[in-house]
């Protein structure tokens, strides 16, 4: 039998093959191969792509470099999302590897947040990991924590350690035997159809009559158009770390094992290719 | 966590009982009767129905209850006919009990009551002192009454032989009268109240109970001789009281409180272990003048009122020394009752709606908890109608509740169901919020059809409580006749309002009641809504913060727990679940199967933990130094990890360290203690040197983070993970802490065998003091307190939490054990006994030994992981026996003692003990209800054919009955059911080998084998008895394939020779070895035994794993030992290894192959 904690790894060691590939438009030295790597799916674009920037930046003139940015199907790369969520969202279905560009100039200052340095990522994982907490236990383990074990988190994510991450993780994955889950499940769901950027609401684990709500549940009160049908057919792909999870699915045990390292379940709702 | 039942008596006299576990109300299994009271204790409960008689309800249990009688055959000897039945005028009776002073004959030995039966004929005693007598059992004397001998001799003029005969308890699951048979003039009149406690004052006899009753008389009557083995007891025996009594209580210990007529308490004073009755009352005002006190409910400690207004009362400073308390305090609420169970927990009936309500947050350090909370579980019967679409289908629902007798309330009935009709069947149906009535807008807001029943119902309850008493209380003379309380009795129905127009006449005296409820159990019979009339929590184990699923109406869909199976749980089969794992699969397929040659974006690096820890230096003086660690990770090119821990020590101010691959590390053992939280870490070398690298960390928190870490990198750098193969081996420490290793094959090599200090351990979770395997995945432990538990098979749990541990299959775990201590204290001519002792005495407070200091004050539980659960109390079951008040006698300190003073004494001691308690987590799961002592699981080869069969499991039980499980197999290793073995003594150990052959060690140190054990008769036929080693007393035994090897009280091990297939039970003990304190034979035959102490052990290294050398099919009793981890082991078992080294597996079978079955 399969265990619950496999689900953990699975998640954590998702990787997408990505070949990047730089503009068109950027004046380079000599021709710049393309660039793959293996990208984890729950880490940051600005956190793993040193690779990509060295290899690019040999290809050309030291002036022309300004802060990297990245673009897929003509879609500013939002580096403050997750990786695998971006992919859900924006390529899920083309073929593989998926195709970003990498962009030296022009820095869409409307659509992207600046990465000055790591310390900008960190800073904007820990507030998430610190709002989720928020949301699950009103704070209070990761006040509880020492500082040390929020470096610790920080730093598993970073050097990609499993081991490392999880032993403080669990921690905020827990919550009293009395109650039947968190306080309020930290999730965001993200539409390519809709201007908004995501919705988030508070919703809890469990109803009033004790029963465990569902993803199906989650979705029919915070954002109906995902799932009810117009005309008898799903129009949409529910769609968490690049798989479709059954609407029976408890809430609750998909927080425990389906969230991003920084404790949000991000769900894509993706239109349905119609074949 | 144990599961145990409350008991309730509804409004109409049916009892019902709500499982701890579950979440539904379930009728008692014999429901001929009605009643009015009921008193639970864990193993019964003792009620009084409407006819006024007294009931007992024995839980069904796999034990028997049995119980021996003995007569006496006695004979002389005469020269004509040698010895015959003619005895002389002054002789005794020629059948006579046991002083000879009674006749007793055979035929003249009748059953007690009704509930007995004979198991068997009268049979003669063959066993003397544990040597057989061979001789028709006669035993021999120069005259009676003298010393009986096994051997005739010339002098011998008498003798006698002892006959025995059994007979059983039948009368279990149903509710048996309490026969009635006492002497006409002292008979008690019909009774009125009845309580049941006192099982914790003292341990003698097993099961000892006292029950007291109130008769409607007012006087008060204790029924004597109640224990395990009497669960009737004997006679009514009256109690003299100041006044008349309405009301009694009895808590689990000393206390005893009744109510009297006009409002006060009388408390018993002087209960204890000699005098369970107690000497004499007290008598204790009610809170106020103007209400009297109307019920009173004790614990071990608690004594919670209800008076005349309802209103409810805690008695503030309540224990042993002072039973009457120090003041009232008043509580929120108006109950109608309130009732203390285990653990002081406290339900009470609420005045308003009729419903229970359990007192959360009551524990040691808060007695009088915090809130009421209403018990919401529906009746089983309700299940079907509240359930899943698929659950109406069944066919019980046709049945069910919808249709009723016309009235009232049946037209919104109606409504309810056909609006239940209506709904989603998914969606949890209205008709349980009726059931809640702290919601009663909630359940209008669903359904006006169900709020205008429940109102209904409420109504229907509550006048007769409402409008009964401002009647009657301020009635002109307080005539205590007319007391309101009556009406928390039957009488409540027939007040009715659909009947109360009818004007039947009041109560004309406390015998009517009940009478009207046969009549008027029609209209409320398919009740919805349960009103309830008495509850007793006395049999109702609560956990001062467990979970209980009494307070959420749940929905049918969840199935009941204690179905649970073992290994698969409803979340685990669900179909979202499987479709995450293969979506998983499948995403992982799709994007990274034609990447890997893509390079990662983040490359592996190494990974350092560091911290502060204590480590105990190596050389002298020996003492905690403070150290800096750094446990550093890094991975191989082939994925694999190495960790290396190193020490940094400071010593003369230079620098040094010492490091450990984590890789040779072969077990790492917390060894906690009153003040420290430390581990130690142990290498081959280190095995053997007896000195393991010992590290403190300053908080729990912090040494488990450690361990867990630790723990983790050593398995990984061994590849061990997930749960442990069937075939591994099992052990455990004198703390309690169990480990595992997985055997290699060349462990059991005949040569180039692996030298068992390079065994690697890893610990599971759990506490337990006897863990036995078998090699299909069986594993059956017991603990300090003799609860049975059935490994799950999960990981982790206790200290490993997150990674190291399984999600699923780990379980809560405590375990209860005692801590000793002893005052000792010397004689001197002027005061007698007095704790002032020589100079050159032990403490006058101390452990067993003398040499520490214990005091009372000072002794603190073993480890921060164990909780006091009770207060110091004597122990009397110490060997040697004790005087009255607990002491024991000796010469000087040290030296043997015994129970009774000679003029030779000028010391004496006494034993004092305190329960601690230890709640953990970890792979395990109780086996109740039956407490055991022993286990043993049979041995069986991999290759073994046709696992067709159920795996043999034999146990003997607390009590010493021997016991064989029914039913276990890999899918449900706890089985099904226990079988009964009888014995004609209690037993103490018990082991089954591979070929079916059970042998057993009873408490008088003999050995018995039972004949013609196999799969088809899993219980045998007989037992054959068979002396110990001489002069000595065997205490264990353990079978292998053909092996059989015992172990006696002073630490000697004897194989058993001369076994042949046609001759099971050998012909001799031949002494293997001494110093052993544990042995455990495997399918191989192989030996592996705890030893006492080996070269090099220091004091609290007592217990080394040892393993047999040189046992060879040919030469079973091996050569030499070979010494593995030890340091403080208590106990393994080899019995699941039967993984052989490769190549001599066809040359063992040979030999094996004429004695298999």
């Amino acid at each position: 039998m399969t265990d619950d904690k496999d689900v953990l790894r699975d998640v954590w060691f998702g990787r997408i093959p990505t070949c990047f590939t730089l503009y068109q438009d950027e004046i380079t030295e000599r021709e710049a191969e393309p660039y793959y790597l293996l990208l984890p799916r729950v880490s940051y674009l600005t956190l793993v792509t040193d690779k990509v920037k060295k290899h690019f930046q040999k290809v050309m003139r030291q002036e022309d470099i300004s802060e990297i940015w990245f673009e897929y199907e003509g879609t500013p790369l939002k580096w403050h999302y997750p990786i695998g969520l971006l992919f859900d969202l924006l390529a899920s279905s083309s073929a593989l590897p998926w195709n970003i560009t990498v962009h030296f100039k022009s820095f869409p200052e409307k659509d992207l947040l600046h990465c000055p340095s790591k310390d900008a990522i960190e800073a904007h994982f820990m507030s998430c990991v610190k709002e989720a907490d928020a949301l699950k236990h009103k704070s209070q383990v990761i006040n509880e924590m020492q500082k040390k074990d929020h470096k610790q988190l920080w730093m598993g994510l970073q050097n990609d350690r499993f081991d490392q991450f999880w032993a403080i993780n669990r921690k905020l994955m827990e919550y009293p035997a009395e109650e039947n889950g968190f306080r309020y499940i930290p999730f965001r769901i993200y539409q390519t159809t809709t201007e908004r950027p995501f919705i988030q609401k508070l919703f809890r684990p469990v109803a009033a009559d004790g029963q465990p709500h569902t993803l199906g549940d989650l979705l029919k009160e915070v954002c109906p158009s995902a799932i009810a049908p117009e005309d008898g057919e799903r129009r949409n792909q529910v769609m968490i770390h690049g798989i479709e999870p059954m609407l029976e699915t408890p809430l609750q045990w998909l927080s425990e094992h389906l969230s991003y390292p920084d404790n949000f379940l991000h769900i894509s709702i993706i239109p349905k290719q119609t074949e | 966590m144990p599961t145990s039942v409350l008991w309730a008596v509804d409004l109409f006299g049916r009892v019902y009982t709500l499982s701890t576990a579950g979440q539904y109300w379930e009728l008692c299994k014999d429901a001929q009767l009605e009643f009015k009271r009921v008193s639970a204790a864990m193993q019964c409960c003792w009620g009084i129905a409407c006819d006024n008689q007294v009931y007992l309800y024995m839980c069904a249990n796999d034990v028997p209850i049995r119980r021996r009688e003995e007569a006496y055959e006695n004979q002389r000897w005469n020269p004509m006919g040698g010895f015959c039945e003619k005895l002389l005028p002054s002789d005794r009776w020629q059948w006579s009990d046991v002083s000879g002073l009674q006749h007793r004959l055979l035929d003249g030995v009748a059953l007690p009551s009704p509930h007995w039966e004979w198991e068997s004929d009268w049979y003669v005693d063959e066993n003397f002192g544990g040597e057989p007598t061979e001789k028709g059992g006669w035993t021999y004397a120069i005259d009676f009454p003298a010393t009986y001998t096994r051997d005739k001799k010339w002098n011998s003029c008498v003798r006698r032989r002892k006959w025995i005969r059994y007979r059983r308890y039948k009368s279990r699951d149903t509710w048996a009268k309490i026969p009635s048979k006492d002497d006409p003039k002292e008979l008690p009149d019909p009774f009125n109240d009845l309580s049941v406690g006192g099982w914790e004052i003292t341990e003698e006899p097993v099961g000892r109970l006292s029950v007291w009753a109130v008769s409607l008389q007012g006087k008060v009557w204790y029924r004597e001789d109640v224990s395990h083995s009497n669960p009737e007891g004997s006679w009514w025996s009256l109690v003299d009281t100041p006044g008349e009594v309405v009301q009694i209580s009895c808590g689990p210990h000393d206390l005893l409180w009744a109510t009297l007529w006009e409002g006060q308490a009388l408390v018993r004073e002087g209960i204890n272990r000699n005098n369970p009755k107690g000497s004499f009352w007290s008598i204790v005002e009610p809170p106020g003048s103007e209400n009297g006190i109307m019920h009173i409910s004790v614990g071990v400690g608690v004594v919670w009122a209800v008076t005349k207004d309802r209103k409810v009362w805690f008695r503030r400073g309540v224990n042993s020394h002072n039973p009457c308390g120090t003041s009232w305090i008043e509580m929120v609420g108006e109950m109608v009752m309130v009732n203390v169970g285990l653990n002081d927990q406290v339900w009470g009936i609420s005045c308003e709606d009729r419903a229970v309500y359990f007192r959360q947050g009551v524990t040691p350090s808060e007695l009088s908890g915090k809130t009421w909370k209403a018990i919401v579980a529906t009746r089983e019967c309700d299940r079907s109608h509240s359930g899943s679409s698929s659950s109406l289908l069944s066919a019980g629902c046709f049945f069910g509740d919808e249709v009723r007798a016309s009235s009232d309330s049946a037209s919104h009935d109606t409504d309810v169901s056909s609006e239940v009709e209506r709904r989603d069947p998914e969606q949890p149906l209205p008709k349980e919020s009726l059931d809640n009535p702290q919601n009663p807008n909630e359940s209008s807001a669903l359904d006006p059809g169900a709020s205008r029943t429940a109102e209904c119902d409420v109504e229907n309850a509550c006048p007769v409580v409402g409008r009964g008493e401002p009647t009657q209380a301020p009635g002109p003379s307080g005539r205590p006749a007319e007391l309101p309380w009556t009406n928390i009795d039957l009488k409540e129905p027939k007040k009715a309002p659909n009947h109360s127009a009818a004007g039947l006449p009041e109560s004309t005296g406390l015998a009517s009641l009940g009478l009207f409820t046969l009549g008027l159990e029609e209209p409320y019979g398919a009740d919805d809504h349960l009103l309830w009339a008495w509850v007793s929590g006395g049999g109702c184990a609560v956990e001062a913060g467990s979970v209980l699923k009494w307070f959420t109406v749940q929905s049918g869909l969840s199935p009941s727990v204690q179905t649970l199976s073992l290994s698969i749980t409803p979340a685990q089969t669900a179909a979202w679940r499987k479709q995450i794992f293969q979506q998983l699969t499948e995403r992982t397929k799709r994007e990274l199967e034609n990447f890997r040659h893509y390079e990662q974006a983040v490359e592996q690096s190494v990974w350092v933990k560091t911290g502060a820890l204590q480590w105990w230096c190596d050389w002298k003086p020996h003492k905690w130094v403070d150290v800096r660690v750094a446990l550093e990770q890094f991975t191989g090119h082939d994925g694999a990890r190495d960790s290396i821990l190193f020490i940094y020590y400071v010593v003369h101010e230079e620098k040094k360290y010492l490091h450990v691959f984590l890789n040779e590390v072969t077990v790492l053992v917390p060894v906690l203690n009153e003040a420290k939280h430390s581990f130690a870490l142990y290498t081959p070398e280190r095995t053997r040197q007896r000195w393991p690298v010992r590290l403190a960390a300053a908080t729990e928190q912090d040494m488990n983070d450690w361990l867990a870490l630790l723990s983790l990198s050593c398995c990984e750098s061994r590849r061990v993970q997930g749960r442990p193969s069937p075939q591994a081996i099992w052990s455990i420490t004198c703390k309690g802490d169990i480990f595992v290793s997985e055997p290699s094959p060349d462990l059991e090599a005949h040569e180039h065998l692996l030298p068992c200090d390079q065994m690697f351990w890893r610990q599971m979770g759990g506490h337990l003091r006897v863990v036995e395997a078998n090699s299909r995945g069986v594993v059956w432990g017991i603990g300090y307190d003799h609860t049975a538990w059935v490994y799950t098979g999960g990981y982790g749990g206790g200290c490993f939490q997150g990674l190291a541990s399984s999600t699923s299959n780990i379980y809560t775990q405590s375990d209860v054990k005692s801590v000793y201590i002893y005052e000792n204290q010397r004689w001197n001519p002027v005061t007698g006994y007095t704790s002032r002792g020589l100079p050159t005495d032990r403490y006058m407070w101390s452990d067993a030994t003398g040499l520490q200091e214990c005091t009372k004050a000072g002794t603190k539980p073993p480890s921060l992981q164990w909780t006091w659960v009770s207060d110091w109390y004597v122990d009397f079951s110490i060997t040697g026996g004790t005087d009255q008040e607990g002491w024991q006698y000796a010469s000087d300190f040290p030296a043997s003692y015994h129970g009774y003073k000679t003029m030779k004494d000028f010391v004496r001691r006494r034993c004092w003990a305190r329960k601690c308690k230890l709640v953990t987590s970890g792979p395990w799961l109780e086996v109740a209800p039956i407490a055991l002592g022993d286990v043993s699981i049979i041995p069986e080869s991999p290759e073994a054919e046709g696992h067709t069969h159920s795996i043999a499991l034999w146990a003997v039980s607390d009590k010493g009955d021997v016991l064989c499980r029914l039913g276990v197999s890999e899918l449900n290793p706890a089985g099904s059911s226990w079988l009964h073995v009888g014995t004609d003594q209690p037993f103490a150990s018990v082991s089954i080998g591979a070929c079916y052959q059970v042998w057993a060690v009873a408490r008088d140190g003999s050995a018995f084998y039972r004949g013609s054990v196999s799969p088809s008769q899993p219980a045998g036929d007989c037992w054959y008895h068979i002396p110990p080693p001489p002069k000595q007393r065997l205490s264990q035994v353990s079978v292998g394939q053909t092996s059989v090897y015992a172990l006696d009280e002073n630490g000697n091990l004897w194989f058993r020779g001369g076994i042949t297939p046609s001759y099971p039970q050998g012909s001799s003990w031949d002494h293997v070895s001494n110093n052993v304190r544990r042995v455990s034979v495997g399918p191989l035959d192989q030996v592996w035994v705890i030893a006492n102490k080996v070269q090099g052990s220091h004091g609290l290294s007592r217990g080394t794993v040892c393993h047999r050398t040189g046992v060879q099919p040919r030469e079973p009793k091996g050569q030499g030992w070979d010494y593995g981890i030890g340091g403080g082991w208590d106990h393994i078992s080899v019995r699941a290894n039967a993984t052989k080294a490769v190549r001599s597996v066809s040359q063992e079978q040979e030999a094996h192959g004429p004695v298999c079955c």
